[in-house]
């Protein structure tokens, strides 16, 4: 009896969770292979070259073939870092960039954990971003690595607050802290229509908040050689890789989540609504990902005081001001959600 | 719920023990990251006791913003060693005075700690079942119109706090070319491009 | 309880994020060959061995930067539950915000004028 319940009580229900988590990870870490590839191409798209092409049909193992590669190489640990902390900081980056999907809704009812401060959860995950570079450029006792972080944390930590403010612009619309919720409040009109300076202003947020061009300058080339992970190798490198690009996917998705409506079909009818709400949401994603890709073909590298001026000189304002012309707005014609 | 009950003590176990870590660990950088996992361990048992918004905002404040700035903080002393060790003897006799009077204190404060017995009737804004509101709404219904006063004065406080850091930490720097983007565009021609006809074989 | 049933995929993702992460670093560490010598193993200079330590004192604007962090975003946290609760409080809980983001734009617009947001 009592092995009944073990077995339908705590067993079953565990190997099903495992199970979902692992329908998350895997299909993830697949797209954030292709995302590699797909960059290279629509890079060299834009610069009328072919891209990667010659290993497997039109260069598509590629991604597989770069990770093996990394795979075989020689993990360097420098040896004035601090070996602990060294190691740490990739994993910790990969692991925030996979949990953050426990919470994204691929379909009603399709999600991980449905908590009721989801929304939070992401915004929370996104602070802590902040912490696997700084441990990077800390424990690698380099000089690029150790300017690379301070730059980052100070430019992520700049970007973060207008996000906060468009997140809570959003929320005044929706009523609600749940992301399902946030989701079917767009049933009638997508948030980027009313809310289309902020979604830009989330959108470029995001840019900074990911490191990626034109505000990469805690990787500048060209000046710190690669930034905070000038003395990665091997694996560990390949989790710096994989984590970054996983959070530009994250950053598609809430992006798609807030203001395109997630899973929604874009009008409501017949020929639209046949194509399933993962799908949707699946297309949405890969438009905001080819923006991130568009825009780092188009833009030259931003200057750092220019983009501290950016972020806190005209984001700040413009989001907060948005977000009380908002609140006025809903309260003044009754319109805020109960 | 036994998994409860295991999540809880696992999470306060390690806690206590990072706690322990942060005062014991000889790196300084070492004792904020075991702050940073304290502060996570803090969040998870307000999970189990089901108030999801303040661990969030735990996590958002304390590890997203405050440990950062120790971090930061940390990261810059340069902190020699030796010499740490060296004050720890001569301050030892006045940090245990304070640490036993500290002890004191918390020993007669938990001896006579006692719960009101009519608590529950006394509480001034009766917290609704969560089933219903989330805990979210449930602050953001009273924080804004019942605790208004509260709520103002912790928005003097941090008006405070940023006039303080400006004062504290911001200085002029000498020999500084700011860029000026409107006085840029707005350059006349005649200021930055002159015309010279040359006549051939002369030169300027 | 149905709240903490939500939470608890999320530790077990934790817990197989965390696994997935360390399998593949030990993996590649037992597969691939280590072949370590000292100057493979110095910290990256443009060629030269480093100089002295890199851990060392740098701007005092990066504190200005994270200590005006804390303060927006201890403002966005308090921002939270109002949003939510915008529609059932009324005037009173607008104008009780507006108050407090008026109070906290003085401080901005101070240290705009300042300069603290400057960077050179």
């Amino acid at each position: 009896m009592a092995e009944g319940d073990f077995w339908s009580g705590y067993a079953l229900p565990l190997v099903a969770m495992v199970l979902e988590i692992l329908a998350i990870v895997v299909p993830l870490l697949l797209v954030v292979a292709y995302a590699t590839y797909a960059e290279r191409k629509v890079l060299a798209a834009a610069q009328l070259r072919k891209g990667p092409n010659v290993v497997g049909p039109f260069g598509l193992l590629q991604p597989l073939a770069d990770g093996l590669k990394l795979f075989m190489k020689e993990t360097v640990i420098p040896s004035g870092a601090n070996r602990v902390v060294f190691a740490a900081a990739p994993m910790l980056t990969f692991v925030l960039a996979l949990i953050a999907w426990a919470v994204i809704p691929f379909d009603p009812g399709v999600v991980l954990s449905n908590i009721n401060v989801g929304i939070l959860y992401l915004f929370a995950i996104s602070s802590l971003g902040v912490y696997g570079i700084i441990m990077a450029g800390w424990a690698s006792n380099s000089k690029y690595a150790f300017l690379g972080a301070l730059r980052s944390a100070a430019q992520m930590v700049s970007y973060e607050v207008s996000i906060g403010f468009v997140m809570v612009t959003v929320l005044l619309c929706a009523g609600s802290l749940n992301i399902s919720d946030i989701v079917l409040a767009q049933r009638h009109l997508w948030y980027v229509i009313p809310l289309l300076p902020m979604a830009v202003v989330f959108f470029i947020s995001g840019l900074a908040e990911t490191n990626r061009s034109p505000f990469d300058l805690p990787e500048g080339e060209s000046e710190l050689v690669a930034g905070y992970f000038v003395e990665y190798s091997a694996m560990t490198f390949a989790l710096f890789f994989l984590g970054e690009y996983a959070n530009m996917i994250l950053v598609s998705a809430m992006t798609s989540i807030l203001f395109l409506g997630g899973w929604l079909a874009p009008f409501g009818v017949p020929p639209f609504t046949w194509v399933p709400g993962p799908i949707w949401f699946f297309l949405k994603i890969a438009f905001c990902f080819f923006c991130f890709l568009w825009v780092r073909a188009t833009f030259p590298r931003f200057r750092y005081d220019q983009l501290m001026r950016l972020g806190w000189k005209v984001f700040l304002p413009l989001s907060l001001f948005w977000l009380v012309l908002t609140a006025a707005f809903l309260t003044a014609f009754g319109m805020l959600p109960t | 719920m036994i998994i409860q009950a295991v999540c809880f003590y696992v999470f306060a176990a390690v806690a206590v023990a990072s706690g322990v870590m942060v005062i014991s660990a000889r790196n300084p950088v070492h004792s904020v990251l075991f702050l940073i996992l304290a502060f996570f361990n803090a969040a998870a048992l307000f999970v189990l006791l089901g108030a999801e918004f303040l661990a969030m905002i735990l996590v958002i404040v304390y590890v997203g913003a405050v440990a950062v700035l120790f971090l930061f903080v940390v990261m810059m002393l340069d902190i020699n060693f030796v010499e740490l060790r060296h004050g720890f003897l001569q301050y030892l006799p006045i940090g245990a005075l304070i640490g036993f009077i500290l002890f004191a204190e918390l020993v007669l404060v938990i001896g006579y700690w006692a719960l009101a017995p009519n608590i529950a009737s006394v509480l001034a804004a009766p917290l609704p079942a969560t089933a219903q509101v989330t805990n979210t709404q449930a602050l953001g219904d009273l924080l804004y119109t019942r605790y208004i006063y509260a709520f103002q004065a912790s928005g003097i406080v941090l008006l405070i706090a940023m006039i303080g850091a400006i004062v504290l930490t911001l200085r002029a720097r000498a020999g500084v070319r700011r860029q000026d983007s409107s006085a840029q565009v707005y350059r006349p021609r005649a200021a930055s491009v002159e015309i010279v006809k040359i006549e051939v074989g002369k030169g300027v | 309880m149905e709240l903490l049933r939500e939470y608890l995929p999320i530790l077990i993702f934790l817990g197989i994020a965390v696994g997935l992460a360390v399998v593949i670093v030990v993996a590649s560490l037992v597969v691939a060959r280590q072949n370590p010598d000292s100057e493979k193993l110095s910290a990256y200079e443009c060629g030269f061995e480093p100089f002295q330590d890199a851990r060392k004192k740098f701007d005092v604007r990066f504190y200005l930067v994270a200590i005006l962090f804390i303060i927006f975003d201890l403002e966005v946290a308090f921002l939270f539950p109002w949003a939510v609760s915008l529609g059932r409080l009324g005037l009173l809980g607008f104008w009780s915000m507006i108050v407090f983001l008026g109070v906290l734009t003085v401080g901005f617009i101070y240290e705009w004028r300042k300069g603290a947001l400057e960077w050179e």
